[in-house]
Parts: structure tokens; C-alpha cells; sequence
């Protein structure tokens, strides 16, 4: 059975307050994994094997954060993201919003990305 | 120095548990201090919880060390869960039980229990359950770069899982695959 977009942010919740050790009420669609939640590079980790656990899914940790398009001198150019380097996150990220962070590009925001409802979105897209 | 907080493993099934023993002994330092005696109180020996951690990461970390045939620098990342439900003291013995719960290029999660152990009575009390996350540091996000010799698994633990049955023969160089389950 189909779970519900509801169904999943439960778990989804359930997962983050216990990789992140933060209370059920600071998990909002918008809250940002790291700026508001504290997540640091090991949490990712963490999150993805909880949630391969909690939903069944197999995750390859690139898939939901991707971590080596911001190190492709292809990619960043005087620690922004190119033109190209955009068209590759929006193609690897499909389950992210980066409209905010295309307007600033500083691969210091990128993190921001990472929210509540990314990582929702990214597990039902691995659901469908 | 001697960073060892296990004293023999037991078991060691491939990627899968890990067994150790550690018995907790008044010759350690530690103890004297842990906690020393007060105006209030005298002194009162208890193996220090943070230590017990360590003897948990250290008999995970050789578990997900193997895994990959010490390849890998594994580095205890992440203290998911500690929950203590006794204390352990001179004269008791620890058996730490740990599980690789999930294990990928990047790191592990881990799950495990620690048992003390009466000698006098065989009596065994559950003490903790210990969940821990270890990154295979050279594959992780920092993009710090790491010397090239694994300073994890160095001649201590080697030495310890030869000691305890589980590697070459002195004086042979631990190759990757060489260390054989018991």
C-alpha cells in the first residue's frame, strides 16, 4: 500500500528526531538539517540508514545529498556554483527546491537546501 | 600509552558481531579517581561510563574494521545511543556484544549490549546498550585528507586480535583477508 505524503513526514520525523536527537515540534517541512537542526557530516549518514530502514528503500548517500558536484572545479568557480555545475545539482536533485540557493550560489549556502520537506520528497520519489 | 579498554575477543563472525570481554580491575588508575573519596563519601570505584563507550567502539570498530579487511580507517563518528541500567565494578567482568546494523563505502551504524559479569556467581546483569555510527573517514564529506597509514588499526588492536586467536602468526604482515574467523 501506497504510503501517504502524511505517512511519510510522520516517519520521516520519527527518523530525524532520532538521528539529530531534536524534539518532534522543531521537525517542520521547512526547518533546514543543518542551520536550524544542528546536522553535522555523520548525521547524513545516519539519516539515510534510518530511513533505508524505516521505509525499506535502498539510498546510495550521493543520491540524497550529493557531495561531489561542489568539489568539480567543473562545477564551482570562485566558491560559486557555474552555470553547468546548477544544471548538474538540479539534475541530481530533483527532490530539492534550489531556487533560493540559485540566487546566492555560495557553496557556503548549500546546506540550506537539505530541509524537512527535501528529504520527504526525496523519500517519495524513492517510494514511487 | 595504552588506549585498550578490552581485554580478549571472543567471537568474530565477518561483518556481522563481535564479542569482547573486559574485566574491570582496581590496578586501573582510573578508578581511583572515578570517584575519588569526599568529605561526604568514601572512595567508591566504578568503571566510568564514558570508558565503558570507548570498549564498546573499540570491539564495534575492530568488527567494522574487518568488515573490509582493515582497508579502511574507521573512526567512531557518532554516539547514536547510550543507555546505562547498572555500574560496573572492581572484580566484574564486561562482555561487550556488537552488531553492524548497516555498513556501506561510507561508514557503519552499529548496535550492541554490554553484560556485567560476576565471577562469583556467573551472575550476568544487563549494564548498557550502546548504538554507535563509525565514518570510513578517507570517503567522508569533510574532504580533509588523511595520512596514508592506517593509524586506527595499528600493531594495538592487531596485536589484541592475535592475542585473542583471530590473526596471522606472529611476524607475517596482516594482508587483507588474512585474519580468519575463529
Amino acid at each position: 500500500m501506497a504510503e501517504t505524503a502524511e505517512q511519510v513526514f510522520d516517519s520521516v520525523q520519527e527518523v530525524l528526531v532520532d538521528a539529530l536527537g531534536v524534539d518532534d515540534e522543531e521537525i517542520t517541512p521547512q526547518a533546514k538539517l543543518v542551520a536550524d537542526l544542528g546536522a553535522e557530516s555523520i548525521d547524513f549518514l545516519d539519516i539515510v540508514f534510518r530511513l533505508e530502514k524505516a521505509f525499506g528503500i535502498k539510498i546510495d548517500q550521493s543520491e540524497m545529498f550529493p557531495d561531489n558536484v561542489l568539489n568539480d572545479p567543473q562545477y564551482v568557480q570562485d566558491g560559486k556554483v557555474t552555470d553547468t555545475g546548477m544544471a548538474e545539482l538540479r539534475n541530481r536533485l530533483p527532490h530539492a527546491n534550489l531556487d533560493e540557493f540559485d540566487a546566492s550560489r555560495d557553496v557556503d549556502d548549500f546546506s540550506n537546501v537539505f530541509t524537512v520537506d527535501t528529504v520527504v520528497k526525496f523519500v517519495q520519489t524513492k517510494l514511487e | 600509552m595504552r588506549w585498550i579498554w578490552i581485554d580478549r575477543i571472543l567471537e568474530l563472525e565477518k561483518a556481522k558481531r563481535c564479542v569482547a570481554i573486559k574485566n574491570v580491575s582496581l590496578a586501573e588508575d582510573v578508578l581511583h579517581d572515578h570517584f575519588a573519596a569526599t568529605d561526604r563519601y568514601p572512595k567508591t570505584p566504578v568503571m566510568p561510563n564514558t570508558l565503558i563507550i570507548e570498549g564498546m567502539a573499540q570491539t564495534a570498530g575492530i568488527l567494522v574494521g574487518h568488515a573490509n579487511d582493515f582497508a579502511e580507517k574507521v573512526i567512531l563518528a557518532k554516539i547514536s545511543k547510550a543507555r546505562f541500567t547498572a555500574a560496573a565494578y572492581p572484580g566484574h567482568c564486561l562482555r561487550y556484544t556488537a552488531s553492524i546494523v548497516r555498513i556501506d563505502r561510507t561508514g557503519a551504524s552499529t548496535t550492541g549490549t554490554v553484560e556485567r559479569i560476576d565471577p562469583a556467581t556467573h551472575e550476568s546483569v544487563p549494564l548498557a546498550q550502546i548504538e554507535l555510527m563509525f565514518s570510513h573517514i578517507d570517503r567522508s564529506r569533510t574532504n580533509l585528507a588523511f595520512p596514508e597509514h592506517n593509524f586506527v588499526f595499528t600493531d594495538q588492536l592487531i596485536d589484541l586480535l592475535r592475542q585473542s586467536g583471530f590473526a596471522p602468526a606472529p611476524g607475517s604482515t596482516p594482508a587483507p583477508g588474512a585474519i580468519p574467523t575463529r
